[in-house]
């Protein structure tokens, strides 16, 4: 634990403000989260007064709703709708254009440079996804280099979540409530007894470089002692688990389970889990093209596995019933991206149980598996 | 596997290529050859059995396998037929223009491990094409192996590929190519049935045999019935397999079957690692 060293600080409120402006001051456009159409989302911040100070959200499965908090917290709120995946991996990209001259044509990558990003109020499960994201999309065989330039200059100031919300789980995926690494700053805030101070603490030479730069007090015993309770009162009070222990086994076992036809009686592959998971990364490529036929463009957007089109195959789609769909979607977060990445494809962070339409908990999901096993775990049914 | 010169910034941008020559197959299929667009420009070497990703102009972009001698560079050779959009822009392109390219991606059939064996290739309809290579390599290197066997099906005597070449190889020793048709007209004097009613025609020696099977999936699960029958080692078959694909680099996620990426982990890959998943209907 990166605690006890020189590196590890109190700030004050109003050193919360100078960290703002010195990373404006360097350059950097910060993001952070604000209260924007009734939740909390990442959004540019101009100043402290932008962030959600007093302001939680209660979420549960298939709902979430801003309400105040009375203690002013700054950061009193858990995984919000957008996550990491927006700036990192963003929704919509433009991959070429192409101009075309007489029946050749020229391939132009003008893929405008980033700015440097700042952002601040960054959850121990974001991290964790966005390492994900990095196993697939920068430490495979191959790299997306769109990835890499906007990943490659952030500056991240993560928040150590002492207000989990009822449906995040990340106790039980490991990924969280405190932050471990892949920060530059960390901060936990305590409001307590009158006060309201946050230890910090650098977890990279940049970070390490910025708070000395910050007005601030050597941290009390007594105050690493509160935020150590802090971060153990919030893994302790997640209301929701998984059970991770064989999970991969137990969905590939029971690819014939009628808790499947359950699911799939529900959900209306709507997609908006695959879009609000800070981890699936699913994407297509559409052609787009001027009418006298000399430019064409090629986009990169987010897909979802949820669609009809996504495993079309000359003849017909791969997986053609919701419930084929449903089950990639789930399989592949808990099982086979085990096989795949060497993780699970979830970080606990609860979004696709709080913006599923019909409140599809995949907690309650994957435990229906373990209580019912198939009784007949026959091969697949006969195909054509 | 050697990259682009003029390497793209990205492995998401294609490299355009000049299309050189188009050549008709049959009535919807064509194989098309690139070559460089410049002098600059140099093509890739590839392996048989890897695949491009071609773009089209204002079109799209998609997965095709080389069909072309491995032995022979400076161009790309790819055999398309015509199913639908992309694949119709790509047969109706024009020598002269410009196609982009990709690649290659993806695993390739197993050459290099089967020195000294007989090859049996099996192939259904535009499944010869991927296949192609293979054949091509082994002819070339014809010492090194033992028997070369090719079962070949396709839909009516109209649809056979390369039909041509596939006659001149039944002469090279030690080669023997079968074809047939599901449906053969009245002209038609060869062998009708689906392609493993060919198998009847051969004596395999399990032990010393590698397969190699492309077509579509169904037909590939009754030849893979038909070969663990004969004996054949879930290892010793190879099959390439098939996925929509957006990126062929890992990116986009359409191409999973169960635990594998087909664009990066295959196409090809051995019976062994498919038989788990390979009957799991809409996996
Ligand atoms: C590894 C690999 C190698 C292939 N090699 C060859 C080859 O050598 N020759 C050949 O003729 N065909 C080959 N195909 C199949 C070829 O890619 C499809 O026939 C083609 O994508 C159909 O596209 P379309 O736009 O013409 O048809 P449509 O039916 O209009 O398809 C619409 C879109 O769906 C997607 N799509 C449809 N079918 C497939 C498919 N089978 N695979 C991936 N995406 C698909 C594409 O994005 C396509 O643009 C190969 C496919 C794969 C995966
Ligand atoms: S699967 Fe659900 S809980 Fe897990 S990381 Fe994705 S959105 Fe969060
Ligand atoms: S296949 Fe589905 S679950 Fe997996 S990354 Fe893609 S959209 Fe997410
Ligand atoms: S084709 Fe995109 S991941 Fe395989």
């Amino acid at each position: 634990m990166p605690t006890r060293s020189a590196s590890a600080a109190a700030l004050s409120v109003s050193a919360l403000a100078e960290l703002i402006s010195t990373l404006q001051a360097r350059g950097y456009q910060v993001i952070g989260p604000a209260v924007r159409d009734g939740t909390i989302v990442y959004s540019p911040i101009e100043r402290l007064e932008d962030l959600p100070a007093g302001f939680s959200m209660e979420q549960e499965a298939g709902a979430c709703r801003l309400v105040k908090r009375n203690d002013g917290a700054v950061f009193g709120y858990a995984a919000g709708p957008r996550s990491l995946k927006s700036f990192f991996h963003p929704a919509e990209i433009k991959l070429i254009s192409a101009e075309r001259d007489n029946g050749t044509f020229r391939i132009v990558s003008d893929a405008p440079s980033p700015p440097r990003t700042a952002f601040i109020g960054v959850r121990a499960c974001e991290i964790a996804a966005v390492r994900i994201q990095d196993r697939v999309l920068l430490e495979d065989r191959y790299k997306d280099t769109f990835y890499e330039t906007r990943r490659a200059h952030a500056f991240i100031v993560a928040v150590n979540c002492t207000a989990p919300a009822d449906t995040c789980f990340c106790a039980s995926t490991n990924t969280g409530p405190r932050a471990r690494e892949g920060f530059d700053i960390a901060l936990t805030e305590i409001v307590d007894d009158g006060r309201h101070v946050f230890l910090a603490e650098a977890g990279s030479a940049a970070g390490k470089e910025l708070l000395r730069e910050l007005p601030k007090a050597e941290p009390a015993a007594e105050l690493r002692k509160a935020a150590e309770k802090a971060l153990q009162d919030a893994a302790g009070s997640m209301k929701r688990r998984l059970d991770t222990d064989g999970l991969a086994q137990l969905l590939y076992d029971n690819f014939d389970h009628p808790h499947w036809d359950d699911l799939a009686s529900r959900c209306l592959c709507c997609a908006n889990c695959t879009l609000v998971c800070p981890t699936c990364f699913c994407v297509a490529v559409d052609e787009a093209s001027d009418v006298d036929g000399r430019s064409a463009e090629r986009w990169r957007r987010w897909d979802s596995c949820f669609t009809q089109s996504f495993s079309y195959i000359h003849g017909g789609s791969v997986r053609h019933s919701p419930k084929s769909r449903y089950r990639q979607w789930l399989t592949h977060k808990f099982a086979s991206w085990s096989d795949q990445f060497g993780t699970l494809g979830c970080v606990g962070c609860g979004r696709c149980i709080a913006w599923c339409p019909v409140g599809i908990d995949v907690t309650r999901e994957l435990a229906a598996f373990r209580t019912s096993p198939a009784a007949v775990n026959s091969q697949g049914g006969s195909h054509d | 596997m050697s990259a682009l010169t003029l390497a793209p910034p990205d492995v998401m941008i294609p490299v355009a290529a000049r299309l050189a020559t188009v050549d008709k197959e049959t009535h919807d299929t064509f194989t098309l050859t690139l070559a460089a667009n410049s002098r600059e420009q140099e093509l890739p070497a590839f392996a048989p059995g890897q695949f491009s990703m071609l773009y089209v102009f204002a079109t799209g972009e998609l997965p095709i396998s080389i069909s072309g001698d491995p032995a022979e560079r400076g161009k790309l050779v790819y055999t398309v037929r015509s199913v639908g959009k992309v694949t119709h822009a790509l047969v109706t392109s024009r020598p002269g223009e410009s196609i982009g390219v990709r690649g290659p991606f993806g695993t390739a059939w197993p050459l290099k491990e089967s020195y000294g064996r007989d090859v049996l290739i099996v192939a259904g309809g535009i499944g010869l094409a991927p296949l192609r290579p293979a054949i091509l390599h082994v002819l070339r290197h014809r010492g090194d192996y033992g028997r070369l066997i090719v079962l070949y099906g396709a839909r009516s005597p109209q649809d056979l590929l390369f039909r041509k070449q596939l006659s001149a190889w039944n002469y090279v020793p030690d080669t023997l190519i079968i074809n047939t048709v599901d449906y053969g007209g009245l002209s038609w004097r060869g062998n009708v049935g689906v392609v493993t009613t060919l198998f009847r025609h051969v004596r395999l020696q399990p032990a010393r045999t590698t397969a190699m099977v492309c077509g579509p999936e169904i037909m590939m699960r009754y030849v893979v019935r038909e070969l663990l029958a004969r004996g054949l080692s879930d290892e010793d078959i190879h099959l390439s397999m098939e996925r929509n694909m957006k990126c062929a680099v890992g990116f986009c996620g359409h191409c999973q079957l169960g635990p594998y990426f087909v664009c990066k982990d295959g196409p090809i890959f051995t019976y062994g690692k498919l038989k788990r998943w390979m009957d799991r209907y809409e996996l």
